[in-house]
């Protein structure tokens, strides 16, 4: 089997798991089963597309042409190699996370979402090996839709309203301003296969450059930009597996590895910087870091919190990508595979205290931590990520991206970096302080009634919930620690992109 | 040897069938003879098409009789494809017409629905098919005709209505297209379309005579197009006709009717006269940027859904205008492109409607609540053909919108781009509201045991839908079709 074999199948492979997954419906464990299974087999596909990235080629896969000249086509570059191996990788984790979760809440539907997310997974990984703007564009829909029965899953009104805004900003978005991009680009350049260097130098006018660049970072919602970041605080709605995995994983990320991508292969960052038709991305982004940082510390609803945190992640890269050079760039990337960890970790803890305790509030969680040390242990880890302390990952792309924009003499975002790192200490580590050393008098009483209540079946839940999140920190320790130690390896970037 | 006859063969089957149907009372076989005679229509109409992408324009000579005295059947790719769409709808929606109806009509005269089915369609292909100009007429009137006769056998009592408020206005029309018929035969002394084509620069393009004709046909083809303001017979004739009707007239009618005016406007008259000489292209545009933008923001406000799905025409016929418009090869591949596509969307949308109907008899948006927990499988066709039209990547709807804002940007009128996505926009408005209410919200108290359509009418639905992923990925047939008519038509065919 040659490396085309196993890019093709690294995207089917969930796809017929969805099919399976559906037919094994009216049995749970076999649909699990086969979940899982399609999980593990996935991730080994993408591995195997991994060498030949490594040694330089781009594996190609051709098929069939849409539309005359642009063909439905797969290269697989380094940007696009990791982030396939995170999402691979990361559904593995989020599967085992949400049959925990949606046997511990009895979810209905379980058969629907477990599709759903198959499919979400074929589509990511479908944005992250294409080879050209169209291909992307149809992964990048794929991923909407898919994503949509995920976030209403509850089909109440409350996930009526979310899916409104979420499907409405996504669509109106990349229907109203990516699709004019794109065809612009069609139409100036000729083409729309990922180059780099970029493909629009000289066929497009300097001022008309950046319009374009409008066009398409606001057409990218999956980025978050303000002021088209609502979608993320709506979708909180769904499960928690679907935040995890939409804030870390799959929807958010294809967000901004579609604008890293845009703007190393479509613009070129050297035509970028040239124009500076980024400037004004810049300070977007730049204000979005800070804007959504601040919203958050007001929240006490924990997952709008992580969601809101998450906003401000996302501009991060988004600011990387502005800032147009080589080292932002690089911390640009890395840091979509720091907030990825970081964020799945924050996220699963959030799922699990929910699961134990039905507690969604920070201010209801105080004295948790005793109760559940794993789990805020895992917390505090996700949080420095987060934060950018070393020895964590989340140091590492923070530093990058500050070096980027020293480079690119815009040195006010390196205060901006530290303001919101600031913030950042703000609004998460209240959370873990809260687990260990808030006083726990009414709550006590309160506790114990609940564990008196059902003692056999709460200390099994929490037991539960243990276990499943003793899962989430060695997946999250580990890998922080082996990323922290890997980002030699990504020195590769820096070579590759120019 | 029968090759040869296949132009006339695609007209004389079910012209000859049709009568078949009244003579063979029993409804079964009145049902067997209408699939019969449309499915060899289809296989006639693919054959002529292989015919004409190897030959190139066919001309054939009816009854021998060697134009211009005698009536010339002429076709080139425009022709071979518009035949492709009438009699591949035809195919598909008449298996599903049997158990359809049954809602609808009296069985013991079911013969004569079929019979005028047959005549909808003989009349529908011979326009297609026709190179004289005044048969084209005639044909316009056969199938117009039964159509009203189709769209009044409606079981809702206002079906009466609509197709007489149809036939006034269908009648208006074709008259203005025989008045045009007529001033051209005064100015030309032919009938023959490729005929008048030539002896029109002679009779002189400033001539009193050929300007009224061309605003004559004009006028008869909008209304016969419903173009806006002149739709006003469709949103009622396709609200109460019968499903299986609103369907076949929602995928072909008003094509056909396209099909006139593009065949006179730039085949007879020529771009040259049409577009240099009178500044046509100017209320073309304006009225189909109106006709895109008001007919869908009515759509999203009306509560049953063919209605939102007839507003809903009216727009996409203002997606085809715009790109005839744009007078340029990729203006017109793209509204020929999206004759094909439009076809197979609302085609297949309409289809899954009357199944809904067939199971709750309503297509009302309160009375279809909750629906998609009971019939899964056709709500979730309905969801396909509605991303179609919305223009999701994927889907055939896609490509006729890239099609058509890539024209747009040719001519530099990025403006008109913006237009056409916004409207897309809209599209998704009133797509979600059926959508929203069908897996949403609780089915109303009543109808609490639907169960799922039954495959006779779910399997043509299906097979319309999944035609729009197919030809959203595979689209060397449908684009490349349009591209060969549009420079036939852009080269002065």
């Amino acid at each position: 089997m040659n490396t085309q074999d196993y890019i093709a199948l690294s995207i089917l492979l969930p796809l017929v798991g969805t099919i399976l997954i559906w037919m094994s419906g009216p049995r749970p464990n076999q649909r699990e089963i086969v979940t899982i299974v399609t999980a593990i087999l996935t991730f080994l596909c993408v591995l195997q597309v991994l060498p030949p990235v490594l040694a330089g080629e781009n594996p190609t896969l051709v098929l069939t042409e849409i539309l005359p000249g642009l063909p439905l086509a797969f290269v697989v570059e380094p940007l696009g190699m990791m982030f396939a191996l995170i999402a691979s990788f990361l559904w593995i984790v989020t599967s085992f996370y949400a049959i925990g979760y949606m046997r511990g809440h009895h979810e209905p539907n379980q058969t629907r979402f477990y599709m759903c997310f198959a499919i979400a997974i074929a589509s990511a990984i479908a944005i992250a090996f294409s080879g050209n703007m169209l291909t992307l564009f149809i992964a990048y829909e794929v991923l909407t839709l898919s994503t949509y029965p995920l976030v209403t899953h509850n089909q109440n009104e409350e996930a009526k309203r979310a899916g409104r805004t979420y499907l409405g900003i996504l669509l109106s978005t990349s229907i109203g301003l990516l699709l004019v991009g794109i065809l612009w680009t069609w139409f100036a350049a000729g083409t729309l296969d990922f180059t780099k260097g970029g493909i629009l130098r000289g066929k497009v006018d300097d001022g008309l450059v950046i319009v374009m660049l409008f066009l398409y970072m606001y057409g990218i919602g999956k980025a978050a930009l303000m002021p088209i970041h609502r979608w993320l605080p709506a979708a909180m709605v769904a499960p928690t597996p679907v935040s995890a995995l939409l804030h870390a994983v799959a929807v958010v990320k294809a967000g901004v590895f579609t604008v890293l991508k845009v703007i190393i292969y479509i613009f070129g960052a050297d035509f970028l910087q040239e124009t500076g038709a980024s400037i004004w991305l810049m300070y977007v982004a730049g204000a979005t870091v800070l804007l959504a940082s601040l919203v958050a510390i007001t929240k006490d609803n924990l997952k709008a919190r992580l969601a809101y945190s998450t906003v401000s992640q996302l501009s991060y890269v988004v600011l990387a990508g502005a800032l147009a050079t080589s080292f932002s760039l690089v911390g640009g990337a890395m840091h979509i595979a720091m907030h990825a960890f970081g964020k799945i970790t924050l996220f699963f803890c959030a799922g699990a205290i929910m699961v134990a305790t039905h507690k969604t509030e920070i201010s209801q969680m105080r004295g948790l931590g005793w109760r559940m040390p794993f789990t805020f242990a895992a917390f505090l880890i996700g949080a420095l990520s987060v934060i950018g302390l070393p020895p964590l990952g989340g140091s590492w792309s923070k530093w990058y991206i500050a070096l980027g924009a020293a480079d690119a003499h815009q040195l006010i975002f390196i205060a901006v970096l530290m303001i919101s790192s600031l913030l950042n200490i703000a609004y998460l580590i209240p959370v873990f302080a809260r687990g260990f050393f808030g006083p726990q008098e009414e709550e006590e009483a309160q506790l114990t009634a609940h564990q008196t209540h059902g003692q056999a079946n709460t200390t099994n839940r929490l037991e539960g919930s243990k276990a499943r999140i003793s899962e989430a920190p060695i997946f999250c320790v580990v890998p922080l620690w082996v990323t922290a130690i890997g980002c030699v390896a990504l020195f590769f970037y820096a070579d590759r992109l120019y | 040897m029968l090759m040869s006859h296949l132009p006339a063969l695609v007209i004389i089957i079910p012209l000859v069938c049709a009568p078949l149907c009244v003579l063979l009372r029993g409804k079964d076989w009145a049902f067997g003879v209408a699939v019969l005679a449309t499915w060899a229509s289809f296989v006639c109409s693919i054959l002529l098409t292989l015919q004409v992408s190897e030959l190139g324009t066919i001309s054939y000579a009816m009854g021998g009789w060697e134009p211009p005295y005698g009536i010339e059947l002429r076709i080139d790719a425009l022709n071979a494809y518009i035949l492709l769409i009438v009699s591949g709808i035809g195919s598909v929606v008449v298996p599903y017409a049997r158990n359809s109806m049954l809602l609808e009509y009296i069985e013991s005269r079911a013969y004569l629905f079929y019979s005028a089915y047959l005549l909808c369609l003989c009349g529908l292909m011979g326009v297609a098919v026709t190179g004289d100009a005044f048969n084209l007429f005639v044909f316009l009137e056969i199938s117009s005709l039964s159509s009203y006769v189709l769209i009044a056998l409606g079981s809702d009592r206002r079906a009466l209505t609509a197709a007489y408020q149809y036939l006034v206005m269908g009648t208006i029309g074709a008259t203005f297209i025989v008045i045009a018929v007529g001033l051209l035969y005064q100015a030309t002394g032919t009938l023959n379309m490729a005929d008048i084509a030539k002896r029109l620069p002679e009779a002189g393009y400033g001539n009193r005579t050929v300007i009224a004709a061309f605003a004559f046909l004009a006028i008869g083809a909008g209304l016969k197009i419903a173009i806006f303001p002149l739709h006003q017979w469709l949103p009622n004739a396709y609200t109460y006709a019968p499903n299986v009707v609103s369907a076949f007239l929602a995928a072909t009618a008003t094509k056909v009717s396209v099909y006139i005016l593009l065949r006179f406007v730039f085949s007879v008259f020529g771009v040259d006269f049409s577009f240099n000489s009178l500044p046509s292209a100017i209320p073309f545009l304006v009225l189909a940027v109106i006709a895109m933008f008001i007919p869908s923001i009515v759509a999203c406000f009306q509560m049953n859904v063919k209605r939102v799905l007839a507003y809903s025409s009216v727009g996409q016929i203002g997606y085809m205008m715009l790109g005839v418009s744009l007078v340029s090869v990729a203006g017109l591949t793209a509204s020929i492109l999206h004759l094909f596509n439009h076809a197979l969307m609302k085609g297949a949308l309409f289809l899954v409607l009357g199944a809904v109907f067939y199971r709750i008899g309503s297509c009302r948006i309160d009375r279809m609540a909750g629906l998609a927990k009971q019939m899964p499988w056709t709500m979730a066709a309905f969801v396909g053909g509605g991303l179609s039209l919305v223009g999701v990547p994927l889907t055939a709807g896609f490509i006729s919108k890239w099609y058509l804002i890539l024209a747009a940007l040719e001519k530099g009128w990025w403006y008109i781009a913006v237009l056409i996505v916004v409207t897309s926009l809209i599209a998704v408005i009133y797509v979600w509201r059926v959508f929203e209410a069908a897996y949403f919200r609780d089915p109303p108290a009543d109808l609490c045991n639907v169960v799922e359509a039954p495959l006779s009418l779910l399997l043509p639905a299906w097979i319309l839908v999944l035609a729009n992923f197919y030809f959203g990925l595979e689209t060397s047939i449908s684009v490349g079709l349009a591209e060969r008519a549009a420079q036939a038509l852009m080269g002065g065919g």
